[in-house]
């Protein structure tokens, strides 16, 4: 055996190096466990994971490494596409860290804050692998991977009903959804013999029943992940019933991995019958994008809220895996950065806002700008970016994802996407509109915001204005998404 | 008698139907966790079917391990979860689980 085939997967490798520094730290520095005070807190996990992002970048900077190595006979395959994406999930999971810290500093959070870091990392890890995936038994062991300490992260309050009754129709819903894509797997293993994406492909074809049965389990089961919406029914519950850093991470690392993956397996395995998943998608991206803009107008929770919000992104995300083109790729890479910043940013501020006075509904938001004038402003930023306003970087993902749909040639689609992009400004808009206009008699009182939340919001500002202006994002994205 | 893998077919096809029916209908969390087990095991016995009658090598029986394995540990954690949902509520019933709704 090669073992330097190892070293092809370099960026796991780290990221496995940084779980067990954290698994051990956690040991040994929270050495005050009786009395509650942990101190492992955000700064070294933050640091760690910064290395490794840097790190990870590596390959892409000097040329000498190989670009598209693999490891386990093929199993694991390494292409540049894959990481961009990863550093672009490590980089959202830092700033999940930030927004985590005032809640991980109560003192009844203190003595298991060392779990938080571990799970959500090991999740990350289950992403890695699935994005990297070249074989379905290594992207089901990603997809598994990523799901089931994530059901420990949303039941991570242990006294709150809300949060153990989101892990129970989370847990629920993921494993009857995992169960039917592994039966999927199973009959497309049954009628080509293989596991290997490559070597799928070219026994696939449309006439078989049996395969199209698959293809559509398969939908069912990653749909499940990115919540598209005859799958979506979790989401909502699991979002307003999880601990919002946690629900921040729920929203877009775990839909982007899924996203990514959808892609590559539609373009590697699926290429024969390509005609019919975009069938299905047609539909899917509809629904999706039109009755998760309507649920979102009648919400009261700012985090229900958010829910309906990511579902309807969701569906904008899922409009570039239409046609398998190399612009869908980039386009969906892209979109997947924007959205990042933007999401993050505003649970960044929903996340301090309950910490300092434990209000989560979007009334109490009224009357928000005349208390706490600059987290409005940047919370009306992320707002604009998410719904699409130039020149902030959500129009500019919005534009190449509606040029890449076009381009394959869904002219009708991308009319029904832009009329949606109307009524998702309205709802947003409200938000606003409960900052900056609806009066109050008991605003949210002025309260400063931790530096690590200020670090956390100058970020995710900053990607949401520079992003969008500077082509050089896009562009750099580009010239990877023709090798896959 | 000579058994073809249309028997095997039809067992995990039958098991899956029952899988989700109960998945659909039963009340209680953990009927409908074993609903999911059965699902899970009729895609367990499909890959080992195939593997035995349909392919060569040892894809799909390593694949069903795996699967077993992971299964397993999903089972494990949605317990806890269950665990949790009784101290609370001292019961499991899924209509009990009705604070986070619309």
């Amino acid at each position: 055996m090669d073992y330097s085939q190892f070293l092809n997967m370099g960026q796991e490798l780290s990221l496995l190096a940084v779980i067990l520094i954290l698994f051990v730290a956690d040991l040994f520095m929270c050495t005050d466990r009786k009395s509650g005070k942990g101190v492992l807190n955000t700064p070294l996990p933050v640091i760690l994971l910064t290395v490794h992002t840097l790190l990870g970048l590596a390959p892409l900077v000097c040329p000498c490494c190989v670009a598209d190595a693999t490891a386990f006979g093929g199993m694991y395959v390494s292409s540049n596409m894959a990481i961009v994406v990863k550093t672009i999930l490590s980089i959202g999971t830092i700033i999940v860290f930030l927004t985590a810290h005032e809640w991980l500093k109560q003192p009844e959070m203190a003595n298991k804050q060392g779990e938080y870091y571990t799970l959500t990392l090991f999740t990350l890890l289950g992403m890695y692998f699935m994005v990297s995936a070249g074989h379905f038994l290594m992207f089901f062991i990603g997809l598994e991977l990523a799901s089931v300490p994530m059901t420990a992260l949303i039941a991570y309050s242990k006294r709150s009903q809300e949060s153990a009754e989101a892990a129970a129709k989370y847990i629920l819903t993921a494993l009857f959804s995992s169960g039917l894509m592994l039966y999927g797997i199973s009959l497309l293993y049954g009628t080509t013999g293989t596991l290997y994406f490559e070597q799928m492909a070219p026994q696939i074809s449309a006439t078989n029943l049996v395969q199209l049965a698959a293809l559509v389990l398969f939908i069912g089961g990653i749909g499940f992940k990115i919540s598209l919406v005859p799958f979506h029914l979790w989401t909502a519950d699991a979002y307003q019933g999880a601990p919002t850093a946690v629900t921040s991470y729920l929203s877009v690392i775990s839909k982007g991995a899924a996203a990514f993956v959808l892609f590559v397996v539609l373009y590697k395995v699926f290429a024969p019958i390509i005609d019919q998943a975009n069938l299905l998608f047609f539909w899917i991206i509809i629904f999706s994008i039109t009755l998760a803009n309507i649920f979102a107008v009648r919400q009261k929770n700012i985090k229900r809220f958010m829910a309906f919000s990511a579902i309807s992104q969701a569906g904008y995300l899922v409009l570039g895996v239409m046609g398998a083109t190399p612009q869908g790729m980039t386009a969906i890479v892209y979109y997947l950065l924007v959205y990042m910043v933007a999401n993050l940013g505003v649970f960044l501020i929903i996340s301090i806002t309950e910490q300092r006075s434990g209000k989560l509904l979007i009334s109490d938001y009224n009357g928000f700008y005349r208390t706490n004038p600059k987290l409005s402003f940047l919370m009306t930023l992320a707002l604009f970016s998410l719904a699409g306003i130039p020149p902030f970087a959500g129009f500019f993902s919005k534009f190449f994802m509606f040029m890449a749909a076009f381009k394959a040639g869904f002219v009708v689609l991308v009319l029904i996407a832009l009329v949606n992009t109307v009524i998702s400004l309205y709802y947003y808009l409200l938000i606003v509109k409960a900052m900056y206009i609806n009066p109050s008699d008991e605003p949210i009182p002025t309260f400063k915001s931790d530096g690590y939340t200020k670090l956390g919001l100058v970020l995710c500002t900053l990607g949401v204005v520079l992003i969008g202006i500077i082509s050089w994002f896009y562009s750099y994205i580009d010239q990877f998404s023709f090798g896959l | 008698m000579n058994i073809t893998i249309d028997y095997f077919l039809i067992l995990s096809a039958v098991m899956l139907g029952a899988g989700m029916y109960g998945f659909f209908t039963r009340r209680n969390t953990l009927a409908i966790l074993i609903s999911i087990e059965l699902i899970l095991n009729a895609a367990d016995i499909n890959f080992a079917a195939f593997n035995r009658l349909c392919q060569t090598g040892i894809e799909g029986y390593v694949f069903t391990l795996f699967s077993i394995a992971i299964s397993a540990a999903e089972t494990a954690i949605a317990i806890a979860v269950m665990i949790n949902i009784y101290r609370m509520l001292k019961n499991n019933y899924v209509d009990e689980l009705d604070t986070l709704k619309w």
